[in-house]
């Protein structure tokens, strides 16, 4: 039997960090339907190592990611896996919004709106002052569906997650799990409402 | 490409790394001479090396996970760093990353500098290592990078291939600079590139100056998103030295 080490609700709009020791169990859920998380990782032992979308779609041959997909590094290891999912894809293209990409992708009086960059700095450096931006590199939205074309293109659509859905992973590695509850209400990655989601950890 | 001689010109070997610093009016012309050439790609503002290029952003701000003629590649700050301003290719990769050298060895098989000397087969991740570390950048600076001259294609479920329009000798790309931005270039091949041969054949790279943007810009005008990030650069040298123009 695995024990229940910590249940925290992140709040709408709200940054998250904590530590995911080698071995334990991650659930994340989508409490009230379509909200997408902004995930990223890092080795704790050695932060220069990080997730990598890239590594992950080059790894696996495909761009969504489910149960069973190995969640890899820069340096081509497998932070954690997913071995549980309820809602069927996420992305890891899409990336996070920023201020900046807000100008360009929507207009330039959003950049003073709240965005997953200002949370994943807030949480960074309360963390530990030596990361910075650099740090950062395309993350995981889970929940969040940007469906890729034949024809090349890419686009944010409606969600396909809904109430209580949720994703499970196994970390292979000690890391830190970096988190927005994504704020953006320009386009449908939230459904224009962004809402709590809950975080729960098991042991081994 | 004005018919004139590049003010620069370099042929890269196959597997090889090399940088450039490209100030802002510049454009580089890369040249696949073989067809079998793959050009990992990094950017860099020099004047704020904190600000790079980046694929999810460039991705989301133009509705493409393919690059081509008329898009930019926008840097994490909102602003372009490089505008595809020709291209003969049509669809250059950005969502498979590089190689490394684990990964080449089990595609090509072990020919290592022991065995080869400078024949030997290098990887893409050591490459832009080597190329960042002589500007003071480093492993975090190594993000996901773009890849010109292969095209990856995705079907309905998502899995992709590398696609057999990569091949296309003499194929050519310009990269205009819109920052002043330091290039960093891995020759490596293409992450899904099948063995067992290694691939050989130089990659041309070719500056010269493509001058002041013009309001009808293909890169430019090619969507709303593209006109604000254009903005952006443009505030970027809105304080010029030594103060306004008279």
């Amino acid at each position: 039997m695995s024990t229940l080490l910590r249940q925290e609700t992140i709040r709408a709009g709200d940054p998250f960090m904590a530590r995911i020791d080698a071995g334990q169990r991650v659930r994340l859920v989508d409490t009230e339907g379509n909200e997408a998380i902004d995930t990223f990782f890092f080795n704790a032992e050695d932060p220069r190592e990080r997730y990598s979308a890239v590594d992950t779609v080059r790894r696996q041959r495909k761009v969504y990611l489910t149960t069973g997909t190995e969640l890899v590094s820069n340096e081509d290891r497998t932070l954690l896996t997913i071995v549980d999912d309820t809602c069927g894809r996420h992305d890891t293209l899409g990336g996070a919004c920023a201020s900046e990409s807000n100008t360009v992708r929507y207009a330039h009086d959003r950049k003073f709106m709240h965005s997953c960059r200002d949370n994943f700095l807030l949480a960074l450096l309360n963390w530990n002052e030596d990361f910075s931006k650099r740090d950062l590199g395309p993350n995981i939205n889970f929940f969040m569906n940007v469906p890729l074309s034949a024809d090349g293109g890419l686009r944010f659509e409606e969600g396909i997650s809904g109430p209580g859905k949720y994703v499970e992973l196994v970390a292979h590695m000690d890391v830190l799990i970096l988190i927005s509850n994504c704020p953006q209400l320009n386009n449908p990655c939230s459904g224009f409402n962004p809402t709590p989601v809950e975080f729960l950890l098991w042991d081994a | 490409m004005p018919s004139n001689a590049f003010l620069l010109e370099e042929r890269i070997p196959a597997g090889c790394h090399h940088a450039l610093l490209l100030k802002r009016g510049y454009a580089l012309r890369l040249t696949d001479l073989s067809g079998d050439g793959n050009v990992g790609l990094l950017a860099f503002n020099a004047d704020e090396r904190s600000e790079r290029y980046n694929m999810a952003d460039t991705l989301k701000a133009q509705h493409t996970h393919k690059l081509a003629l008329g898009n930019v590649l926008y840097s994490d700050m909102g602003r372009p760093l490089l505008s595809i301003m020709g291209d003969s290719f049509g669809w250059h990769d950005t969502i498979c990353g590089t190689t490394n050298a684990a990964m080449i060895e089990a595609t090509y098989g072990l020919n290592d500098f022991q065995l080869a000397r400078n024949g030997y087969y290098r990887n893409g991740r050591d490459g832009f290592l080597m190329e960042l570390g002589r500007w003071g950048l480093g492993r975090r600076d190594l993000v996901p990078n773009a890849n010109f001259f292969s095209t990856v294609a995705v079907d309905d479920e998502g899995n992709i291939a590398l696609s057999d329009a990569s091949y296309q000798p003499g194929a050519w790309v310009e990269l205009r600079a819109e920052l002043n931005v330091l290039v960093i270039l891995s020759t490596a091949p293409h992450p899904l590139r099948e063995g067992p041969t290694y691939p050989e054949g130089d990659i041309e790279a070719g500056v010269f100056w493509a001058g002041e943007v013009p309001a009808s810009d293909v890169c430019r005008t090619a969507c709303g998103e593209n006109q604000r990030g254009f903005e952006n650069a443009e505030a970027w040298f809105a304080l010029p030295d030594g103060g306004p123009k008279a």
